[in-house]
């Protein structure tokens, strides 16, 4: 087992990586410990857990600012927002129950793996919403980026890339996000029995009305079966989900117009307060495929591809399905185990469409032999690499995680050595 | 404002650099007469002007890769330019380098409505892609108030805004994918008509990166459906802080308006004797206030915006009841800069962003800083997210007024940083405000990025002397520094 250094500040982190980087020891960078199977696995010598650098630094509701170490748990954080009616509007899913770890998971983890839960559709990605951090690069440097306010383009929005890299640049030691708003008011209007087409063209539909829809689902039946909120476990049905949000009588309104539009397709029901919260939470926190082992795939593709492409994919692997965002976000679990995790079948599926498909839960083993995140083209791989030398020159940081390459760097790039020893 | 040195080397080579250009680009996409030239001498930062080199204008994404091969391996410098609106110098030339122009990636490409999308060249201006689309009841939601004129290319570069960024975000909260020709002549994609990239975000750094990273020659924005109503609110307000505090008070209150801009006194009274739109001249601070959405959302919050701007001591308020008396509201608004213009004979637009609370106390430093340097000044404000422009009015026939205007526009964006804010919101850094990076950024941070600089373009050929205040060499920026021979922290636990 690697030990683990818990740094209180952010000189220790500094510290901690400084001398990783002087040992050639790499780190795996850890804050609630909920999503290290995300990815390929870690070979690193130690690990960098941040669950000590925690607490709200500031937030200032009327600026829409909220500043956090990035041990924080996420409960902690959206407890202070609710207080002030306020919200992550990306809403971010809680995956423990899809990758089987416990813990608690904190802003850190969230902003690093980009998670963002249904409302991402509208409101845009967890790294929309990262106005400024500061961070430790694989040089040992502390280097400050973005701002504290919502508004800003001064340099390069450097945050757009910490956010998403899976600590493979730079240790976050603090993050300062922007806040919204939470909707007064949630309701969400389902339409019973269609398929998969019938659907997304619904769906489409309700995107294009003036609606300001905030979410847009489909869940086949068999996955609707599986869903704690009884009018749609019961219905017997493929359940089409589409949410509004935020005043009360435009709730109403907007919701009256839904129903009519999409009654006209099949029969519909509402869901209110509770009942639409479940849902949603069930479909970003994929409660579906929640317990177990197997693999599960995560789709970004162009919606109105998806019915084309799961029909692609269900041609070759039995699997389940459901999707979000629209449609355009799909979640699939081959049935059967493939031997590559039904990696070829999948990406093959979606070569066309542009989109990328990422290995979201797979044993150990499977995440050693194929690749989680989609193979890019070579110059837009190697541009990326550089990008990471230009951080962590000796990979040092979470190395191997975004990559199926994980022999160590033993030797560093052009090295300056300074000082006379000690 | 110091431009790096012009390499006279390059200069000298003129002629050869023109003759292989005509070979990439035929016909009359090379330009290289002075008269032709001038025309590319400056962008919106007028006060800046030099001749470039030679300017290309490629037609096809294969020319675009032809040239930045070319420019990399004989070392020619190249200033991307879109229509040339920059209002921070970022289209500003070089002397020694060539102005590639995309006004001729003029067409859409694509426009995608079940996927709720519009790809587009990169010369197609922000406001076609809205009429591209209007008509089947979409649009394009940023709109930096050069629309008419600016290229959606020029806006991804600049990571532009406009009056709707609060509810709407920025020019990179609109994208989904880009085409990318890098400086070694390769066409790289990122994104697509999909949601968030696989990788690491090479499109979000890209945006907002200025022409410092690559030459930007495809665009695929998303399109929203336009909100069946819009009313809009004009408030009038005895003080500045007042305003300010009404402002809070709605966000607050839970609400996003659309739009919430603020304008002092002296910018009221210039656009009203300008557009006559009926503004209240009797008040310290005006807000508008945008709605938008559905009709019963608006309706319901107009009436709460309403009794906000009451607590909070308006003076006046009126809420629009047509279409044309909304626009009639904006009408002042989206004249300000012009209506600045007719009553000082050159105005400098500043562009800070600060914490909005903090809004009193820069205006009162503005206005203090104003009467010590003897310009005048007009304030108009994205209240929603703090951006500040303030407009310093000065004549640049009075010899040493225009540095004046420079020196108290640094004091104010310098304020800003020291008030917890910015130095720019929507407009860049280019070479305005290039050498005030350090007020905001370590020597640390400028490095760091620059390293990214450095994974685009190792030999910084592209549009170099925006942005960073110092260049580096990337071979001394890759170096890693390690501290030799002994352990340099020995009470760490070892692993």
């Amino acid at each position: 087992m690697a030990d683990t250094i818990q740094p209180a500040d952010e000189k220790g982190v500094q510290d901690a990586v400084a001398a990783a980087l002087s040992d050639a020891m790499p780190l795996e960078i850890v804050g609630g410990g909920t999503k290290r199977t995300l990815g390929h696995p870690v070979s690193a010598s130690g690990i960098l857990s941040l669950s000590a650098l925690s607490g709200i630094v500031s937030y200032e509701p009327e600026e829409l600012v909220i500043t956090v170490r990035p041990g924080t748990t996420l409960e902690e954080v959206e407890a202070a927002l609710a207080d002030r009616n306020q919200c992550f509007a990306f809403e971010p899913p809680d995956w423990r129950g899809l990758l089987g770890s416990d813990g608690r998971q904190t802003v850190g983890g969230v902003v690093a793996t980009n998670q963002s839960g249904p409302r991402r559709l509208r409101a845009g990605a967890a790294r929309d919403h990262v106005l400024g951090a500061r961070i430790v690069t694989g040089r040992a440097e502390t280097v400050k980026i973005g701002g504290k306010v919502v508004k800003n383009v001064t340099g390069y929005d450097l945050c757009k890339l910490i956010a998403g890299s899976y600590g493979t640049l730079a240790v976050m030691t603090e993050i300062t996000l922007k806040t919204l708003p939470a909707g007064e008011k949630t309701r969400t209007v389902l339409l019973f029995g269609q398929d998969h087409a019938a659907a997304q063209a619904a769906m489409t539909e309700a995107l294009h009305s003036p609606n300001d829809i905030s979410a847009a689902a489909y869940v086949p039946e068999a996955i609707a079966g599986r869903s704690g909120v009884g009018y749609v476990a019961n219905s017997n049905a493929a359940v089409t989900a589409v949410r509004v949000e935020g005043p009360e009588p435009s709730v109403a309104a907007r919701c009256a117009a839904l129903r009519d539009l999409l009654g006209r397709h099949g029969d519909v029901e509402e869901l209110h307060f509770h009942n639409s919260r479940k849902f949603w939470a069930e479909a970003g926190d994929v409660s579906a495929f929640a317990d177990g082992s197997d693999p599960v795939w995560r789709l970004s593709i162009p919606p109105a591809s998806a019915p084309g492409t799961v029909a692609r994919i269900a041609a070759d692997i039995d699997c389940d399905f459901f999707a979000d965002w629209g449609g355009g976000l799909v979640w699939l679990k081959p049935r059967g185990a493939a031997e590559d995790a039904g990696a070829s079948t999948v990406r093959n599926a979606i070569a066309d469409t542009g989109g990328h498909a990422t290995l979201i839960r797979a044993s150990e083993e499977l995440r050693r032999q194929v690749p989680v995140f989609q193979p890019q083209p070579a110059a837009l791989g190697a541009l990326s690499a550089r990008i990471r030398d230009g951080y962590d020159p000796a990979h040092i940081l979470n190395p191997g995680r975004m990559s199926l390459q994980t022999t160590l760097q033993t030797t560093l790039p052009t090295t300056v050595r300074t000082g006379e020893g000690g | 404002m110091q431009m790096p040195e012009p390499d006279s080397a390059v200069i000298a080579r003129r002629g050869d650099i023109v003759a292989a250009l005509r070979r990439i680009v035929p016909g009359e996409g090379v330009i290289a007469e002075e008269t032709a030239l001038r025309a590319y001498e400056c962008d919106g930062l007028t006060a800046y002007r030099q001749l470039p080199l030679i300017v290309v204008l490629p037609e096809t994404v294969d020319q675009v890769a032809r040239v930045l091969r070319y420019c990399r391996e004989h070392g020619v410098k190249i200033v991307p330019r879109g229509a040339g609106t920059s209002l921070s110098g970022g289209a500003l030339p070089l002397a020694d380098g060539i102005t590639l122009g995309l006004g001729k990636f003029n067409r859409i490409l694509e426009i995608d409505y079940p996927n709720r999308c519009v790809v587009a060249q990169p010369g197609v201006t922000n406001l076609a892609l809205t009429q591209a689309v209007e008509a089947d009841g979409f649009y394009y939601a940023p709109d930096p108030s050069s629309q008419i004129a600016c290229t959606i290319g020029g806006n991804v570069a600049e990571n532009s805004g406009g009056v709707h960024c609060l509810k709407y975000g920025l020019t990179t909260n609109n994208l989904l994918g880009l085409e990318l020709v890098t400086m070694e002549g390769e066409i790289i994609r990122l994104g697509g008509n999909h949601l968030d990239s696989g990788g690491y975000d090479l499109m979000g750094v890209v945006t907002g990166s200025e022409g410092l990273l690559g030459v930007i020659t495809e665009v695929t924005v998303r399109i929203l459906t336009k909100p069946p109503s819009l009313r809009a609110l004009l408030v009038g307000f005895g003080s500045s802080e007042e305003a300010g505090a009404c402002v809070s008070a709605i966000i607050a209150a839970g609400i996003v308006p659309g739009g919430m801009e603020m304008m002092d006194r002296a910018a009221i009274h210039a656009v009203e004797d300008f557009v006559h739109a009926g503004y209240p001249l009797d008040v310290e601070a005006l807000l508008i206030v945008e709605l938008d959405g559905p009709e019963a959302e608006v309706d319901h919050l107009v009436d709460r915006v309403r009794d906000i701007a009451s607590e909070n001591g308006a003076v006046s308020v009126r809420a629009s009841e047509s279409e044309e008396q909304r626009l009639l509201f904006w009408a002042g608004r989206k004249a300000a800069f012009p209506a600045v213009g007719r009553i000082s004979p050159d105005y400098y637009c500043m562009d800070g962003t600060i914490p909005r609370h903090r809004l009193p106390d820069i205006l009162s430093r503005i206005s203090e800083a104003s009467q010590r340097y003897g310009l005048g000044v007009a304030n108009v404000f994205h209240a929603g997210d703090g951006n500040l422009h303030p407009l310093i009015l000065y004549d640049a026939n009075r010899p040493g007024e225009l540095e004046k205007a420079e020196e108290f526009g640094a004091e104010i964006l310098t304020l800003c940083v020291e008030m917890g804010g910015v130095l720019t919101g929507e407009h860049g850094v280019g070479v305005e405000k290039r050498d005030l990076m350090g007020t905001m950024f370590s020597e640390i941070d400028l490095k760091q990025q620059q390293r990214l600089k450095c994974a685009f373009d190792p030999a910084l050929l592209l549009n170099p002397g925006k942005v960073f205040p110092t260049l580096h060499r990337c071979a001394e920026l890759g170096r890693v520094h390690i501290h030799g021979g002994e352990t340099r922290f020995p009470d760490l636990p070892r692993f």
